[in-house]
């Protein structure tokens, strides 16, 4: 069959219910013998054969080695303190507020810290912008940190240099600056810090002529001049969702990305947790989405729509959504995507304000930004300076426009006529190769400075280590353009907000805090207008639309560094490593991805590439057909493609797509064209989705019912939603008991929304190594928590579920006895211990194991000799070695941790709820993770295990499941069909 | 054909063959013994120190109490070891001058730390958390000697996988009055009788989980 053969699709859609890929709907028999030999990652070879004389070779080397290691123990040193700091007990950690940013807008963070090495971080619970939630970029900071590829040096022409040789270098600059006037110009990133804008300021003050630009490749330039457009005057808005009963999302990631996206997961999803007897009503989410967005994945109503169709749409909404939004006025809010131009922004503005819901579910205030500008605007007129000779000096603060800087303003061209100029960055990128002075800049978690967070609220951003690599601070190279006493960041950050009117009291509070109580900026009385121009932009065109996002995983390419997130899967199109370009399946069918070239293709595991031409420009890139997205529009991520910027990032690594990335389209337009590149081999793509995969239906076609679903109206009929209760679980053997604690995890499907925090959060704290993207493809990645996704319905738009599957930590563990050495084996709580030391690898444990959770070390994933990584490890988990078995352990360290406590508290007393969490549920943005104790009765997750949507994965099996989970449950407009 | 081998090579072969029994048996016997052996254990091994610090004189010369210088024995995993600053504050005042405590004295003029040899040395994959023992009236004796009888401390206990079974399957062997946890010469009037009495008390687990210690 084909695979995209979209009419007998239909009637495989009808007959099966749940689908992972087209590959699969398709099955044909290639597809079916990959799922059958359960084992692909175990039958690749070496990448070459291994001859006689390398296998003596290596014999005889490991033969040595292993007979050296029995000799000789390594002699260890301790070396204590001199004096050893107050509140510190060596052994345990201390955890510290911050805050990360990300776009200038930061989020509270707490950041777990080991004898003075920042090992893992948290979201603040305290901070408005993070409820303790925490997403895959936050986590994956702390492999920032410690990135050995990270600039160490000053440098100059490249060549090694020192601080004050720039000091002294920049000395005849500034003294021209002062006498001319004009010509010295700073660049930087959009920015919230009250600190650095004031010192800002004051640099502007002490150099009249001087002017400051702003840029940032994935701007909300839009957002920001379509509230300007709509209220006046630059304005920021903040929503609430947990006020909100109808919610429509006009290409809006809400859920995913942007300020403040983790508060408006959490209380969004607080809406849609339906629980047995007490929920009554749920939110409802409509969702227009121009891609494959988390938020449309879990919308109640979603509809594919290009770009361009979505001014139309904010200027008359369909009827049936209307009407839901007329009945819920004040209690409403439609919110506009980034992408979109301001003019949609400020229409959607003012559909708001008509419904009543400025003021009630949206409040606006003052903007974020210390000086909000249009960032695009800035840069061009930097660049026109730049070209007309006006620039005499520039200095850039973070950043990298030579690399994604819109194509026609060719800003690395503009950057050589400038006599001087200087980049204080994290690492040694593309912009670096073409200044005068490159600073290394500190990470977040090295230096002093602060931050505003979604709604306003200031965090103090306080260091939790001293600069690995002789960062400076941007507040460092700032105070040195305005000369003077060099004031230490600590002193800076102190002393502005000593002057606003600390003292020594709140200073220390706000620090312990992780914010700057009361600093949340006010609402202000605003009411939207509609723009003046009541023009729609061209309507929709029949040629292809090119749409360009920042990536999910490394953004705008700052984090392409950074091996954790290159190597997560995106949350939506499952793969890593790479940027494809994303097509509909019907577009597919049209460029003529038809059998021929799919006939190779096999599993998700390799695809063709395409070449995207967009006015005049070409990228190509690996072609991916994705279920669900709209016709007529390709979407590419940006981010990849870097030339320079570390060992991870660059060469090889993606497509980069800044060069069709033009100023007056920065999201892409209409006119692409895509065609397919014939004549090559096929395209291998490390994509996760087919890999441990679970097959929907048992060897006799049944349903297994992997993902349950069903709709609220028909939840409040039958709660249980049909399915009877569980098979029995009479067994053979005898059963364990459990007399002191049963961990155990709920996971309520329903609000996940496949961000991949969780994934991120457990390797950091599991210390879980990366493979690359080769071992990737062999499906050998070693993620203990994968995020599987499914299909329901039409490929066209189908539904999208995400259902995360740590191990289950079976109660009939089929793992178990199948151990010919006791490594894993039943703990007295009930979780399947794994015991790394006892390994042998045989892998007859993940060969049983029906949920596919096992990961082994093909070879020696972990990296044992980077001493720049060390420190980062979690000192509480073993690092695994080749030929070993790994998995989930339910965060076992911080178990026993707790258990451990709970006995010292004295009276011999239990873990409390709530005492002990594991990474995973931790991180949550929406606290679809549950963990705890199933014998405390008490206990959230005891009370979720009876929630009559409740069902554990291939109960069947009568595995009995620790881990299980409750049903997606949508709240579908009845007045809407399809 | 003539034969090869003189008929003396018929006995020699059937010691052989009878042999290899033993022999292997042997040589199995033999590397089992090594590996719990000191040679593998580093038991009762002294290690060289930076400075000689005698154990023996401080907790049973002059009474100074383990948590004196192990501060985060009772609240921690690990028991600490003393930052210079701690030895300071005697030394200072008395023995002043002795050629023994110069590193001490240049490590807290310097600000440098002083380095150790670690004595008691766990695999990596292996988590052994201090305090809890300690709540749950295990002996600092128990594991680590008299300690006040070692001039140069020494690893008095093979902390084989096997010793740590010993007590974790049978505690009421070991068990001690929470109150004589840090007592050197503690010896037990009748385990026998208080062992029980204490495990019940204390609440006492037999934890022989993997994951009670392997994570």
């Amino acid at each position: 069959m084909s695979l995209l053969d979209l009419e007998k699709f239909r009637e495989r859609v009808e007959g099966e219910k749940l689908y992972r890929s087209l590959e699969e709907l398709a099955r044909d028999d290639e597809f079916i013998a990959g799922v059958e030999r359960e084992f692909p990652q175990q039958a690749l070879p070496l990448e070459r054969g291994v001859d006689r004389r390398d296998f003596v070779k290596l014999m005889s080397s490991s033969l040595a080695l292993a007979g050296l290691a029995a000799c000789n123990r390594p002699a260890e040193k301790i070396v204590p303190y001199i004096s050893q700091p107050e509140n510190l007990i060596p052994g345990r950690p201390l955890y510290f507020a911050s805050a990360l940013s990300l776009g200038g807008v930061g989020a509270g963070v707490l950041v777990e810290s080991h004898m003075g090495r920042p090992t893992k971080i948290e979201g603040n619970p305290d901070h408005p912008s993070s409820l303790g939630g925490s997403d895959a970029m936050m986590q994956a900071a702390i492999l920032g940190l410690y990135d050995p590829d990270r600039a160490q040096v000053v440098r100059h022409l490249g060549e090694i240099s020192t601080w004050s040789a720039f000091l002294a270098a920049l000395q005849p600059v500034l003294k021209n600056a002062k006498t001319n006037g004009a010509g010295l110009r700073l660049l930087t990133q959009t920015i919230t810090s009250p600190t650095l804008g004031a010192q800002i300021q004051q640099l502007l003050a002490a150099y009249p002529g001087m002017e400051w630009h702003q840029w940032e490749a994935v701007s909300r330039d839009n957002v920001r001049e379509g509230l300007r457009m709509a209220f006046g005057g630059y304005a920021n808005a903040v929503y609430h969702f947990d006020k909100a009963n109808v919610v429509v999302s006009l290409d809006a990631d809400f859920l995913a990305a942007g300020p403040g996206h983790l508060r408006y997961a959490r209380d969004f999803t607080a809406r849609r947790k339906v629980r047995h007897g007490q929920t009554t009503a749920m939110n409802r989410l409509y969702s227009f989405d121009c891609g494959a967005s988390s938020t449309g994945s879990l919308a109640d109503h979603r509809w594919p729509v290009r770009p361009s169709e979505i001014e139309g749409l904010a200027r008359a909404l369909p009827a049936a959504v209307m009407k839901d939004l007329e009945a819920n006025r004040g209690a409403s809010i439609v919110i506009a995507g980034e992408d979109q131009p301001p003019a949609v922004h400020a229409l959607v503005m003012a559909l708001n304000q008509a419904l009543g819901n400025i003021g009630s579910t949206i409040t606006i205030t003052d903007p974020l930004e210390v000086a909000p500008v249009n960032e695009l605007e800035s840069l061009r007129k930097l660049v026109t300076d730049i070209n007309a000779g006006a620039v005499k000096a520039l200095v850039m603060l973070g950043g990298n426009p030579v690399y994604d800087a819109p194509a026609d303003f060719n800003f690395g061209h503009a950057l050589n006529k400038v006599p001087f100029r200087a980049q204080l960055s994290p690492y040694y990128d593309e912009t670096s190769m073409l200044v005068h002075w490159h600073l290394p800049e500190v990470h977040a978690l090295e230096g002093w400075s602060d931050v505003r967070g979604h709604d306003g609220t200031v965090s103090i951003v306080q260091p939790l280590i001293a600069p690995l690599y002789n960062g400076r601070s941007p507040h460092e190279v700032v105070g040195a353009l305005i000369g003077g006493l060099d004031q230490s960041p600590y002193d800076t950050v102190r002393a502005h907000w000593m002057s606003k009117g600390a003292t020594e009291q709140t200073w220390r509070k706000w620090l312990h805090d992780g914010q700057v109580a009361g600093s949340a900026l006010p609402a202000r009385t605003a009411a939207a207008a509609p723009p003046a121009t009541a023009q729609p932009r061209n309507p929709a065109t029949p040629s292809l639309e090119l749409h360009i996002k920042p990536d999910p995983n490394i953004h705008d390419g700052r984090f392409a560094n950074n091996g954790w997130l290159q190597e997560l899967p995106k949350p939506q199109t499952k793969i890593c490593w790479e940027n494809v370009a994303l097509i509909s399946p019907k577009t597919a069918t049209d460029i003529g991805y038809d059998d021929k070239t799919r006939n190779a293709l096999v599993n998700e595991r390799s695809t063709v590439r395409a070449d995207v031409a967009y006015r005049g420009r070409n990228v190509r890139l690996p072609l991916w057909v994705m279920p669900g997205h709209p016709d007529g529009v390709v979407t590419v991520y940006l981010g990849y493609g870097r030339t320079y910027g570390g060992k991870v990032a660059a060469p090889g690594v993606g497509v980069d797509i800044y060069p069709v990335r033009f100023s007056d389209a920065m999201s892409g337009g209409a006119g692409a064209e895509v065609a397919l590149v014939r004549g090559e081999d096929a395209y291998p793509v490390a994509c996760t989705q087919e890999h441990q995969s679970i097959n929907p239906k048992d060897m006799f076609g049944q349903d297994r019912e992997i993902i349950r679903a069903g709709t609220f109206a028909e939840y409040q009929r039958d709660p249980h939603l049909g399915h009877k209760e569980g098979h029995g679980d009479e067994t053979m053997y005898p059963p364990h008991e459990y007399k002191n604690h049963a961990w155990a995890m709920v996971i309520d499907t329903s609000v996940c929304t496949g961000c991949n925090g969780c994934v991120m959060a457990c390797q950091a704290e599991n210390n879980i190594a990366i493979v690359g993207k080769e071992e990737v493809h062999r499906e050998r990645e070693m993620h203990w928590l994968r995020i599987d996704r499914y299909f329901r319905g039409e490929p066209a738009n189908p539904e999208v579920f995400h259902q995360p599957v740590p191990c289950m930590q079976c109660e009939n563990a089929p793992c178990e006895p199948v151990c010919p050495v006791e490594a894993t084996s039943h703990s007295s709580d009930g979780l399947n211990d794994m015991t790394y030391n006892r390994c042998v690898g045989t892998r007859y444990c993940s060969n049983n194991c029906p949920y596919k959770v096992r990961r082994f070390n093909f070879f020696h994933y972990a990296d044992y000799d980077t001493p720049a990584l060390k420190p980062m490890r979690n000192p509480d988990v073993t690092i695994r070695t080749r030929g070993v078995m790994e998995k989930c352990t339910y965060c076992v360290q911080r178990v026993n941790e707790a258990k451990i406590e709970a006995e010292k508290r004295g009276g011999n007393q239990r873990v409390r709820d709530g005492e002990v969490t594991t990474a995973c549920a931790q991180a949550c943005p929406t606290e679809a993770i549950v963990f705890g104790d199933k014998n405390d009765p008490t206990s959230r997750v005891a009370k979720l295990k009876g929630e009559p949507f409740h069902y554990a994965l291939l109960e069947e099996l009568n595995t009995r499941p620790r881990t299980t989970y409750l049903g997606v449950i949508r709240n579908v407009n009845p007045e809407i069909k399809g | 054909m003539a034969q090869i081998f003189h008929r003396s090579a018929n006995t020699l072969s059937r010691v052989t063959i009878f042999g290899a029994v033993f022999i292997v048996a042997f040589v199995l016997w033999a590397i089992g013994g090594i590996v719990r052996s000191p040679v593998a254990t580093d038991q009762g091994i002294e290690r060289e120190q930076p400075v000689p610090f005698s154990h023996q004189h401080h907790v049973a010369g002059l009474g100074i109490d383990c948590r004196y210088c192990h501060t985060s024995v009772e609240r921690s995993s690990f028991a600490g070891i003393p930052p210079t600053q701690t030895c300071m504050n005697c030394h200072s005042q008395i023995w002043t001058n002795a050629d023994m405590l110069g590193p001490v004295r240049a490590s807290f003029a310097q600000g440098k730390p002083l380095e150790w040899s670690r004595v008691h040395r766990l695999p990596d994959f292996v988590h052994f958390n201090h305090s809890i023992h300690v709540y749950k009236g295990i002996g600092c004796a128990s594991c680590h000697g008299r300690i006040d009888r070692m001039p140069l401390t020494y690893q008095a206990s093979p902390l084989t996988m096997q010793w740590c079974l010993d007590c974790h399957r049978n505690p009421e062997k070991f068990v001690r009055p929470r109150n004589q946890v840090f007592n050197m010469a503690y010896v037990p009037v009748n385990q026998a009788k208080l062992g029980p009495e204490l495990v019940r008390e204390y609440q006492v687990q037999k934890l022989t989980s993997c994951s009670t210690c392997h994570y």
